[in-house]
């Protein structure tokens, strides 16, 4: 995205309003309400990297009355909020690299699907087990069976939308 | 998207370090880390299968309501001109369906027995009455790709009228116990799918009845089996296979989305008399079913008037084609629709606000209230030609006003061409007409209320309180709809009152979506089998199957672009006063969803569509061109009829095919001329005698003076480049 330096505060403001507007617009159900559990989804693909526990209480300062629906109104201005002062950051990707690594104690360079599975499951914020399949059938090498962590990085680091 | 590499707290430096053992707060952090990226990336990856997913969705759509239009303009015509006017003589045959309505004469019309089986003949043969092993050899003969000789295809298409016109209106059926039926939703002439339903649940029989819920035929390329086999199913199993009608089972549906082309195409000799009987078949077909009193099945849904004691009581087969009411003047149907839109938009805030809503819900567009709705987008503006009949349009325009429920017969009547019928049946016919036509074309809508479904063009959107109420009437629990493709092949809806199937998967793409049905017991819960009949789908991870479908949708849209080219050039230009040959983003954003209407986020979608850009601003002529699209090779002088024959491609296809009365495949250079005449009338444009005679010329194939139409509509197919990169 083309962004020059010397755009007023103002135009920032209404660039971030039309991004989540947007992200927003994919998911609605009728004209200015989505499901709450989409929430994650459209802040992650608004670049944000909450936590689960950031999710709920982000989910819980906008949702009305657990109806299970946000609205637009209350949604836009929290998320300007986040997007404005970079409440959940992006993690550099070098640190996704790192992060492999870690897992790979051996030093292999890959990590063998129990090993990933092991710590995706039980670590964290645990996977499901429908994310864990979809994961490995994704990343796994064809032939070994293994997952060769540098590929990986370079595939869920890229953005899609380029 | 923006997820660029901001600053952040660098949570793993302890990391660089290489330990032998993982501490068990780093391996916590490492899982944390790795856990939400990944989160990061399938978020990403949803929303670009939700856009893709809007782009076929829209690029349906649009082709249905151009569709409906152009058959709104055929009745216009029919309605408004004299009996001897040629643009009504050329037409007036699709609207005459019951020329010969005695069923003596269809009997010998249709009859079989003079049609000799040679020797040579390779396929099935059949016997009659049909019995299991019959209609099994059948599924097996068409699974290798054989053909049914046509002599047999009449005779099943034969029995299957004659059975079908003792079946009601509505089927009412019983669960015993320890006993399921099955309900499949749109198969859409996908016969693998069908096949794969078979093979997971095993073939119709007593012990296994089965519910299909139309919507047979079209868009896949063995629809004509797929009929075969449920109607053979149907012969032999009459109290345990049911089938209701789709909006698709009607014979000019099928003109413009393939039927017809397949039957021709697989029967030349005796094509036209299959697709007589066709007609008259899906004419029969019941429109509902009724489990146990509790569970109602029907095709499209339902609206605030859906009555099932008047649908019991409809002439069903009256309405041959579910598009227009029998023998009724345009204006009645337009001064009542826009009467009931207006009466139940009462609380929605107008019809305006009502459309509002209806494009938002089904196109997310990003600002739906800012957009422009120019006339093509809208059901209610019939196309006129100006040059015919403006005056007709100013006399239509003061009976909208003057109509309503309470319009005064005598003025109907005149101005009806078609003045036969009795003037009180009118009003009965549409209301019943109204009926059907809710229960084969409506979707649900998330909100309350009942509006006219316009993202289609027929039939309504029906809210939560309609099923509620509806449902309540009837002493019902559940509906049970098919229609619109959904990505797991069902999905709840209105408080999981409604349920969605739908059977043809990868309907889209390899990848879109799968197929699925239903198998319900008699404590009326239903249960899910999903599918996806391409074997080499399942071995694509979610992101290459959402790769895969987004170059498709892709394809499909820089096709859509292309073949409106000359009117987004024109449109860019409007925002480059200067002759720059430069817009910025947002004026190609704003000029392109101005002249497509497809309510798509181009703001989005503009990474996908524009290459290269400088500063912000796109080269707009340069852009056209990396559309990539070739044209055929094709000497014509007139680039503007080219551009008229792109845009249309669809609705040229059906006026051919309306005007081949016989069915032949090709038509006269006279028949071309008048198909073009009939083009330019409903567009509103003039297109000189002198071009259609030089593009008839050039595209004269056999030179005999008569014009192959697959042969035509295949000269001007585009191709896309981009396809195999």
């Amino acid at each position: 995205m083309v962004e020059s330096n010397n755009q007023s505060a103002e135009n920032t403001m209404s660039e971030v309003h039309k991004r989540i507007k947007a992200a927003f617009e994919r998911f609605k159900l009728s004209p200015n309400t989505v499901d709450v559990r989409e929430i994650g989804t459209i802040m992650y693909s608004l670049g944000c990297f909450p936590s689960q526990a950031d999710l709920h209480d982000f989910i819980a300062e906008v949702e009305e009355d657990h109806s299970g629906f946000i609205h637009l109104d209350r949604f836009l201005p929290a998320m300007t909020k986040v997007l404005l002062e970079h409440k959940f950051p992006p993690i550099p990707k070098e640190h996704l690299f790192q992060a492999f690594e870690v897992l790979d104690k051996d030093s292999k360079g890959y990590l063998e699907p129990e090993e990933l599975t092991k710590y995706m499951t039980q670590e964290g914020e645990p996977f499901s087990q429908e994310e864990m399949d979809e994961m490995l059938t994704a990343f796994s090498d064809q032939e070994t069976n293994v997952i060769y962590y540098k590929d990986i990085v370079s595939q869920l680091t890229i953005d899609p939308g380029n | 998207m923006g997820c660029g590499m901001g600053k952040s707290e660098l949570q793993l430096k302890k990391c660089d370090r290489v330990s032998i053992s993982v501490p068990a707060a780093t391996a916590i952090r490492a899982a944390l880390l790795i856990q939400r990226w990944y989160r990061q990336y399938v978020a990403r990856l949803e929303m670009r299968r939700r856009c893709t997913w809007n782009i076929f969705q829209s690029i349906e759509y649009a082709g249905e309501q151009d569709q409906i239009k152009l058959y709104n303009f055929f009745g216009f015509l029919m309605d408004h001109f004299t009996p001897a006017s040629s643009e009504r003589n050329l037409i007036s045959h699709i609207f005459r369906e019951n020329e010969i309505c005695r069923d003596t004469d269809w009997e010998r019309y249709f009859c079989y027995k003079s049609i000799e089986v040679p020797e040579s003949y390779t396929g099935p043969h059949l016997t009659f009455p049909m019995t299991f092993c019959g209609v099994s050899k059948l599924v097996e003969a068409f699974k290798h790709k054989q053909q049914l000789h046509a002599r047999y295809v009449l005779q099943i298409l034969g029995e299957t009228w004659r059975l079908l016109r003792i079946l009601p209106n509505i089927n009412y059926v019983s669960i015993c116990h320890n006993q399921e039926i099955t309900i499949c939703g749109d198969l859409h002439g996908q016969f693998e799918d069908l096949l794969l339903i078979f093979y997971k649940n095993g073939l119709p029989s007593s012990e296994k009845p089965y519910v299909f819920n139309g919507d047979f035929v079209d868009r896949g390329k063995n629809s004509l089996e797929i009929l075969l086999i449920l109607f053979g199913f149907l012969l032999v199993y009459p109290n345990d296979v049911h089938l209701n009608r789709g909006n698709h089972e009607d014979h000019i549906v099928n003109l413009r989305y393939g039927f017809t082309k397949e039957i021709l195409g697989k029967y030349r000799v005796h094509g036209k008399k299959i697709l007589k009987l066709l007609q008259k078949i899906f004419s029969w077909l019941p429109l509902a079913t009724v489990i146990d009193n509790k569970v109602l099945i029907v095709h499209g849904g339902i609206s605030d008037m859906t009555d099932l004691n008047v649908i019991a009581r409809v002439d069903r087969h009256k309405y041959v084609s579910a598009l227009r009411p029998t023998k009724i003047s345009h204006q009645a149907i337009n001064g009542s629709k826009t009467q009931t839109m207006n009466r139940k938009n009462g609380e929605a805030g107008g019809p305006a606000e009502g459309r509002r809503r209806v494009y938002s819900l089904t196109h997310h567009s990003p600002v739906p209230a800012q957009r422009h709705h120019p006339p093509r987008r809208s059901l209610h503006n019939l196309p006129i030609s100006n040059q015919l009949s403006w005056s007709l349009e100013d006399e239509l325009k003061r009976r909208r006003r003057l109509a309503g429920f309470d319009q005064s017969y005598g003025e109907m009547n005149k101005s009806d061409s078609d003045s036969d019928s009795e003037p009180e049946g009118k009003e009965t016919d549409e209301r019943e007409w109204k009926q059907i036509v809710d229960l084969l074309w409506s979707d649900p809508m998330p909100q309350n209320g009942c509006i006219p479904n316009e993202v289609r063009g027929g039939g309504c959107y029906f809210g939560p309180d309609v099923t509620e109420e509806v449902l309540e009437r009837h002493n019902l629990q559940l509906l049970i709809r098919s229609h619109e493709c959904k990505q797991d092949g069902y999905e709840f809806c209105h408080n999981r009152k409604v349920l969605t199937i739908f059977s043809a998967s990868n309907y889209y793409e390899v990848g879109s979506n799968r197929g699925a049905y239903i198998r319900m017991g008699c404590d009326l819960v239903p249960h899910f089998i999903q599918y996806q009949a391409s074997r080499t789908c399942r071995e694509l991870t979610l992101r290459q199957s959402i790769g895969w479908t987004e170059r498709s949708a892709l394809r499909a849209l820089r096709e859509t672009l292309f073949v409106h080219k000359s009117d987004l050039i024109s449109a860019f230009k409007e925002f480059d006063p200067n002759n720059t040959g430069m817009i910025s983003l947002r004026h190609w954003a704003s000029a392109t969803e101005n002249i497509l209407n497809l309510g798509l986020p181009w703001r989005v979608l503009r990474s996908q569509l524009v290459n290269s850009t400088k500063y912000g601003m796109v080269d707009y002529q340069q852009w056209i061109r990396e559309l990539s699209i070739t044209e055929p090779k094709l000497e014509i002088s007139d680039a503007s009829i080219l551009d008229t024959m792109y845009k249309n491609h669809s609705n040229l296809e059906t006026i051919f095919r309306i005007i081949d009365t016989d069915h032949s495949g090709s038509i006269s250079f006279e028949e071309f001329r008048q198909t073009w005449k009939l083009l330019s009338s409903h567009l509103k444009t003039e297109i000189s005698d002198e071009a259609i005679a030089d593009l008839a010329q050039s595209i004269d194939f056999n030179k005999d003076g008569s014009i192959d139409i697959n042969e035509f509509m295949e000269a001007f197919r585009l191709v896309d480049l981009s396809a195999h990169t």
